[in-house]
């Protein structure tokens, strides 16, 4: 029997099946994560997992790094600590849309200003899957959650935006119908200097798909697969046409110092080195 | 080599002593009357090698300082009752998921933005109580600016040892008032660091290997992969709501204090032997109080001081003794009346006991203790 090759990074002994129901994207990104993380041939004993609370929070329980569960929305902020004391860890932040973008979107906003060194996947599903289907930050306008049973009366966050916006060196954005293109982004991230984000929107059926008459799993991938369209492609498109699509790729990539370079440097400076 | 004396203030003594006691993060927000700790860290760290970071509010610093701490860091925060009420969220994460690390609350007046330049002693209970659940508290109360820097190293050994947030109870008072000390010499004072484990990482578990105190255990990124979670946990660190599992970590997380109490009984006992009435106080107060023991024993009272330097746990047995030997206890404290609820509840010997309280931002005056000592030895 062949193994998949994902077990090896797995605690498949510990704490499985997964929390994630059938049809949930969130098993799909865990993959994408893993397969860039072999595909740059990272030291796992280097890796720290850390995360908020939600459905896509629970994944550093399954994957087999250094993993930090902590309390909703702060993940980033004890990212910075678990970072800023050991440059060496490699910082991966696994969150959702509730927990980056509203109790936590001051943390997300402080450290892409910061630019310190981690990458973020946030998982879109745009809703709260965990508490049973409440709007997020990025349910969209007119949708409906279960504390909009009328349909939702606020605008959503454009995340990678916001992060570009606020002083992150990448910014992309993929989905779990496009594992593989989505693995290639994390990947891309993992190698950026500073605050890298990817959004990885992941479909939820039980609740957002239940409760906007979505249909099941394989109807909302479906969905994906056909309202996807690339940065590149819709740059040439007339808004209109963009306008309740996803739009893929990399929106922002630049190169500056990370947080901790730059804290080195006045370490020295302190101790009259420089 | 002879200690060498500098006159120092509060909040700055508390910096030295984090430096002393080898804080290597400081994670930190701006607020009165605290601030000056934040300013002292971030000159000193960066010298001693260690990181200073002003995060965006007094969650995120709790968090950045949790999180250098599960890497392994001596880490601290420092800040006042606004910013100690948003910290209550993850002090409860630091009690469940065990990680040490110090925080400093400089008592000012409150409810909400109350007296920010005003010392009060009004945090006594939040400390304890603050965040939700059961949970142990370790607090110390220093009452001098020689304490402000050993109970600083004090509790940077306390987190270490029981693997939990300590926090030093300061007040404003003390935190900016300013007095000579006499530097402790490296090496003067127990600096105690958690040994690592020795177990081949297989077989390690984060809450298995130890009791929760005294143990050892590893460091994020030391080649131990463990999980860490606010989440009731197994021995591994893995979530669990099995009832069994659920009371081993309840019971393990109340056994920190209750099998240590005596080791975390920590009192200066001044005139006790033939005292008819003792005062008990702590902090600022316990100055005023000191001072009226003094006056009250010239005048002829039979007056002793009980001083805890510990409030969390409290110091239940030997107040209960105390209060067994004399005619009265007054609690001098600058609140409505907080530690005097713990005392009563101590009191098993229908001894009277007064308050003697002042919550008004000002210090409590020897005068207006005296009276009421006067009216207890009656």
């Amino acid at each position: 029997m062949k193994m998949h090759p994902s077990y090896e990074m797995l605690r498949p002994a510990k704490k499985f099946p997964t929390v994630w129901c059938p049809g949930c994207g969130h098993g799909i990104v865990q993959g994408a994560i893993i397969r860039a993380v072999q595909r740059l041939g990272l030291d796992r004993d280097e890796m720290a997992m850390v995360s908020g609370i939600g459905c896509s929070s629970r994944m550093p329980v399954y994957v087999d790094f250094n993993s930090l569960h902590t309390a909703h929305g702060r993940a980033i902020a004890f990212a910075t600590g678990v970072k800023l004391h050991n440059p060496k860890l490699h910082v991966i932040v696994v969150t959702g849309d509730g927990d980056a973008l509203a109790i936590g979107g001051n943390h997300f906003i402080h450290a892409a200003r910061r630019n310190v060194e981690m990458t973020v996947i946030l998982m879109n599903n745009m809703i709260y899957g965990m508490t049973g289907g409440q709007y997020s930050p990025t349910t969209p306008i007119g949708k409906r959650a279960s504390t909009a049973p009328y349909g939702h009366a606020e605008p959503d966050f454009d995340a990678c935006s916001l992060a570009a916006a606020s002083g992150a060196v990448f910014a992309a954005r993929g989905t779990v119908f496009n594992a593989v293109e989505l693995e290639k982004l994390i990947a891309q991230a993992l190698t950026k200097k500073g605050f890298a984000l990817v959004e990885a929107v992941s479909p939820c059926p039980t609740l957002y798909g239940r409760l906007n008459k979505e249909g099941n799993a394989v109807k909302m991938l479906q969905w994906q697969k056909e309202n996807t369209i690339n940065v590149k492609a819709a740059e040439k498109l007339p808004p209109e046409k963009v306008a309740g699509k996803i739009v893929t790729g990399v929106f922002h990539d630049v190169d500056k110092p990370g947080y901790t370079e730059i804290y080195d440097r006045i370490i020295l400076k302190a101790q009259g080195k420089e | 080599m002879s200690r060498q004396v500098v006159l120092l203030q509060g909040n700055e003594a508390c910096a030295r002593g984090a430096i002393y006691a080898g804080c290597n993060f400081f994670g930190g927000y701006p607020i009165t009357p605290s601030t000056e700790v934040a300013e002292e860290m971030a000159r000193m760290l960066p010298k001693h090698g260690g990181k200073f970071i002003q995060m965006e509010d007094e969650i995120a610093s709790l968090g950045s300082v949790l999180g250098a701490a599960a890497a392994g860091a001596k880490a601290m925060t420092a800040t006042s009752g606004p910013g100690f009420s948003l910290m209550m969220e993850l002090l409860g994460y630091g009690c469940m998921a065990e990680l040490p690390c110090v925080i400093v609350n400089v008592q000012r007046g409150g409810p909400s933005t109350g007296l920010p330049t005003k010392g009060a002693q009004a945090d006594m209970m939040q400390a304890r109580w603050g965040t939700h659940g059961d949970h142990p508290t370790i607090a110390l109360s220093p009452s001098s600016i020689e304490e402000c820097f050993t109970q600083t190293v004090k509790c940077f050994n306390l987190a270490e040892r029981f693997r939990m947030p300590v926090i030093l109870l300061m007040d404003e008072f003390i935190g900016h008032m300013r007095e000579k000390m006499a530097l402790p010499q490296p090496g003067e004072m127990e600096v105690y660091t958690h040994p690592r484990p020795k177990v081949k990482p297989a077989q390690y578990e984060h809450y298995g290997q130890d009791s929760g105190v005294g143990g050892a255990y590893a460091n994020m990124g030391s080649g131990y992969r463990f999980n860490i979670t606010g989440l009731t946990h197994d021995p591994k660190g893995f979530p669990t709501n099995r009832p069994d599992e659920t009371k081993w970590k309840m019971d393990r997380l109340r056994a920190k204090i209750e099998d240590h109490r005596s080791e975390l009984v920590m009192a200066e006992q001044e005139f006790l032997d033939d005292a008819e009435v003792v005062l008990f106080s702590y902090g600022a107060a316990a100055r005023t109080s000191r001072h009226v023991v003094r006056q009250a024993r010239a005048q002829g009272f039979k007056a002793g001081l009980l001083r805890p330097a510990v409030l969390w746990p409290f110091p239940d047995r030997l107040v209960t003794e105390v209060l067994r030997r004399i005619k009265a206890m007054v609690v001098v404290e600058m609140n409505q009346g907080q530690m005097i609820s713990e005392v009563e509840r101590a009191n098993h010997t229908h001894t009277r006991i007064l308050p003697a309280l002042r919550y008004d931002g000002e210090m409590i005056t020897p005068d207006e203790v005296m009276n009421v000592l006067e009216e207890a030895a009656r």
